[in-house]
Formats: structure tokens, C-alpha cells, sequence
């Protein structure tokens, strides 16, 4: 069983088919690629790195943009990748900043809010 | 016997080709859907019912799509007979439902719990009738169908990583296969073609669908825009982020596989309206799987396959749900509720076409009367879209 699958010659991730530890070098495409760091079954891997802002390629297709800078061999999910669709919260104001939340879920599962743009980066 | 593949069904007066014979007894609003569920528990599980919470207090545009949807269910080709159940003072109009079903050449007969004197009357008198209906159809026998005449709902829920990698492409490929055949096959979740849209608006046939698709698109990104909202709240959902999936492109991109790779898209069509034309129509549904199920169904799907990742029980009232995961630990764990497991496809022991081989047999086995996991447990879980308040 392959370690990771590049499912699109376009893309610049792959998907972790194991569990991948940090220092593994990974044989794809001819090339090695050396995994950064912990990255769980099903999850995304930089192929290369990709630069804040620059489209993220999956199924051959953008499926968001890089909200920070990735290194080659970087877990690539909710931290460092962010979609560009049904982005309510940037059209909100025309500063782009993010509009407040409705409601939150809590640390415990609850909800509370209205929560402030700030309180939620913290 | 054909050298087509096709199946066996029931063939109706109105020239539509059922899967199944059910009793479908609907209330026509909340207040009667207690007892449409006594009165079909009594005739289970060739009765079933669709409870629901509408039917009153409701604007407009959402009381037409609560009445063509109950409308579209009376008419269904999986129904043989329907017991409408109504209260009496409500917005929808139990004879219009009837009116359909007998339009469409069903049994059909209305009991309203005001007229009839209260719930013990109106369950007493319903499950008489739903007895009788049952009896009759008892000795409705299936014939011979050609393929072609399969309408299949095409469903992903609970996605995770393998979704996009296994169950969605042997969907896809079961999809094309169907369509060339001169099948039907429905797509729905508008939300879940966000950032797909491209792939799909190349297969329409005319300029006029592409547009379609994208303005209906574009509508459910410019609603979370007025609202403030950001969609990341709910797509991908929390299950979806935890199994690997980052952004509603990324899930989009690899819900569509479903959709196939070649079939044209020929129409978008509105929630629960009817599936008119041959190969693959996208229906504007929400994202919330029993909703999104309920009118493709409504559309006229005799068949639903649903692929899931992290496992997923939910049914449907009227058609069979058939449910297949590419997730070897769900397929293990939620066995009891999984007809097909084509996880092997992830370590490269079958292939994507072998896999849409035993699919595709499934697809036809079940259309011809084999039980689904979700029907042989009992689920049968009904949603009517709401997009207003009720009032």
C-alpha cells in the first residue's frame, strides 16, 4: 500500500493514506519528500512548498488558498489553508475583517456569544 | 429476458416503473402525523409514512414546496396506495394529494381526524383502509424493466478522506455506465458543488443549464454573504475536518465525483421537482442529508446509493437507500447499517471498475426487491426543505 496518494499531476498536495511521523522520506514521483511533521490517515502533504495566498491544487482543482506560508512536506489543513467560497464573514465589512459570530461552540461543547472578532482569533 | 441490463418492477398506469409497492399514508400537517405513523406501522412495511412538521403557519413560497413535495411522493412509483390523513383546519389540501394520487392511477382514500371524531376513529378507520390497500397490491406481481427507466439518487454523507478517494469515483462510474445505458441519475446538495462547479458546467449540454447551475450556485454563496456568515461553520461539517477534508472546494471537488466523468448534464431542476429528462440532472437541494434525500426522491429517484465515510444510518420512506463506504473501520464498525464496503479500493487489493462491477449488480438486485440495510432496520427519515420562518 502506497503512503501517500497524489491523485492529480496538477496538484501540489497529496493525501496521507498512514499515519505519517516526522524525518520520513517519502519516495514520489522520483523525487524524496521529507514528511515535517505528524500527519494523520486522510490528511493533506505538501508536495512543495506553496506560498501565502497562492492556490492550494487537489483533484486537479484549487480547493482554497494557502492562509500562510507551507514548506514541502507540511501538514496542510484548517491552519494553514483557508477556502475562498460562501465567505460571508469577509463580505461583511469592507475592511474584510471577519463579522461577529452568531454563536460559538465552547471548549465544552456548549454554546456561548455573541463572541467578538478578537475573543475568537485569541 | 433482455440482453439490456435492467430489472424487475412495477409498472405503473402512468408509465413510470416502480422499485417498490408501498401503502404511503401522509398527513397533510404536524398535527396529523401521528397518527399517518400508526396507521402505516400498522401495515409495515409494505405501509410506510412521511411524518413531517409542516403543513401550517407556513409563507408562501415554503407552502408550495411542503405541498408539491407531498404531492410528488402520492404520485411516486413505489406507491402503489395512499391513505391521506387530515386534520381539517390546515393549509394543505388533502384533496389535491388525492387528486394526484389518483391522477397517477394509486388506491387512494382520505381520513381527517376533525370529521372522523378524534385519533382512536381516524387510526381505527385509516388502518382498515391501509389493510385493504395492502391486500391489493399483494397480488401486484414485478416485470421485466429495462434499465433506462432507473431514476438514480446520487448521495455522499458523513464524507471523510476515502469518500472522494473510493466510494465517490465507483459512484461516478456507475453513473456514467447508467447514463449511457440511457438511465437518469440526480445530484443534489448545491452547497457540496461549490467550487466543483467548472467540472460540471463543461458537461451541460445547453448554455442554458451551465447558467442555471451556476446562478443557483451563486445564490447559496450570496445568501451566507447577506447573512454576515461564513459557511466554513457548517461546510465542511466538524466530522468532515476531523476525517481531513479543509475546505468546501476540497469536499466539493470530490463529492462530484459522484456525478460521474462523462455523463451530460442535462437540467437543473428545483427541490422535489420532477426529473423529466434522461442522463444527469443536479437538483437545488440543501446540504442536510435527509432533506437533500427527500427531494430527490420526491423528483421521482426509485433508487438512492449513498456513500459515506464516517457511516451514516439514515433512509428514506418510500425508496431504498443503499449505503457504501470506502472506510474499512466503518465498514467493520457500522456494519449493520452498510450494504456495500469497497474499502479494499484504498489499498490498491480491487480496482475502481471491479468495484462499480458489484455496485452497478447491487444497484439492479435491490431495484428488483432485495432490502437495504436502511430498510431492514427501519429507517425511513423524511425532511421537507423550510427556507422561511414559520409564521
Amino acid at each position: 500500500m502506497k503512503a501517500v496518494l497524489v491523485i492529480s499531476s496538477r496538484d501540489n498536495v497529496a493525501t496521507a493514506l498512514e499515519q505519517l511521523e516526522p524525518e520520513r522520506r517519502l519516495q514520489i514521483d522520483g523525487g524524496t519528500l521529507v514528511v515535517r511533521e505528524a500527519i494523520p490517515p486522510g490528511h493533506k502533504i505538501a508536495l512543495q512548498a506553496i506560498a501565502a495566498g497562492a492556490p492550494v491544487v487537489k483533484y486537479g482543482s484549487p480547493i482554497g488558498l494557502a492562509s500562510a506560508a507551507i514548506a514541502a512536506g507540511a501538514h496542510v489543513h484548517t491552519h494553514n489553508l483557508s477556502s475562498s467560497r460562501g465567505r460571508g464573514d469577509l463580505a461583511h465589512s469592507a475592511t474584510g475583517e471577519p463579522a461577529p459570530r452568531l454563536a460559538e461552540p465552547d471548549d465544552r461543547g456548549g454554546l456561548v456569544g455573541p463572541v467578538t472578532p478578537s475573543k475568537e482569533r485569541a | 429476458m433482455s440482453e439490456r441490463p435492467g430489472f424487475m418492477g412495477y409498472r405503473r398506469p402512468d408509465g413510470r416503473v416502480g422499485t417498490r409497492n408501498h401503502v404511503l399514508v401522509v398527513p397533510t400537517v404536524i398535527c396529523s402525523s401521528l397518527v399517518a405513523e400508526r396507521i402505516a406501522a400498522a401495515a409495515a412495511p409494505v405501509g410506510t409514512a412521511v411524518p413531517h412538521l409542516a403543513g401550517c403557519g407556513q409563507l408562501g413560497p415554503d407552502m408550495r414546496v411542503t405541498h408539491e413535495t407531498l404531492a410528488a411522493y402520492c404520485a411516486h412509483p413505489n406507491v402503489g396506495a395512499v391513505v391521506v390523513v387530515a386534520l381539517g383546519c390546515e393549509q394543505v389540501i388533502a384533496q389535491h394529494l388525492a387528486d394526484t394520487a389518483r391522477r397517477h392511477g394509486k388506491l387512494v382514500e382520505i381520513v381527517a381526524i376533525q370529521a372522523e371524531g378524534g385519533t382512536v376513529r381516524t387510526t381505527e378507520k385509516g388502518t382498515r383502509i391501509a389493510q385493504g390497500f395492502a391486500g391489493a397490491l399483494a397480488t401486484e406481481e414485478r416485470e421485466w424493466c429495462d434499465i433506462s427507466e432507473l431514476v438514480l439518487s446520487l448521495k455522499c454523507g458523513g464524507s471523510d478522506y476515502t469518500s472522494g478517494l473510493a466510494s465517490n469515483p465507483t459512484l461516478g462510474r456507475v453513473t456514467d455506465r447508467l447514463v449511457e445505458l440511457g438511465g437518469s441519475a440526480v445530484l443534489g446538495e448545491i452547497a457540496e458543488i461549490m467550487g466543483a462547479e467548472h467540472v460540471l458546467a463543461a458537461r451541460a449540454t445547453r448554455p442554458a443549464t451551465a447558467t442555471k447551475l451556476i446562478r443557483i450556485i451563486t445564490r447559496v454563496e450570496t445568501e451566507a454573504r447577506s447573512l454576515g456568515l461564513d459557511i466554513r461553520g457548517t461546510q465542511p461539517s466538524p466530522g468532515n475536518i476531523r476525517g481531513g477534508l479543509t475546505t468546501i472546494e476540497e469536499k466539493s471537488l470530490g463529492a462530484t465525483h459522484k456525478g460521474g466523468e462523462r455523463a451530460p448534464l442535462e437540467d437543473v431542476v428545483a427541490y422535489a421537482a420532477p426529473i423529466a429528462r434522461k442522463g444527469l440532472t443536479v437538483m437545488d437541494t440543501p446540504g442536510l442529508d435527509v432533506e437533500s434525500v427527500t427531494g430527490m426522491v420526491g423528483g421521482g429517484a426509485q433508487v438512492v446509493v449513498f456513500t459515506t465515510g464516517l457511516g451514516t444510518p439514515t433512509g428514506n420512506p418510500i425508496a431504498p437507500v443503499l449505503k457504501v463506504t470506502g472506510n474499512a473501520r466503518t465498514a467493520r464498525q457500522m456494519a449493520d447499517n452498510i450494504d456495500l464496503d469497497v474499502s479494499a479500493i484504498m489499498d490498491d487489493s480491487e480496482t475502481l471498475d471491479a468495484a462499480a462491477d458489484r455496485l452497478f449488480a447491487d444497484v439492479l438486485t435491490v431495484a428488483s426487491g432485495r432490502r437495504t440495510a436502511a430498510e431492514r432496520l427501519g429507517h425511513r427519515e423524511f425532511a421537507i426543505h423550510r427556507r422561511n420562518p414559520t409564521i
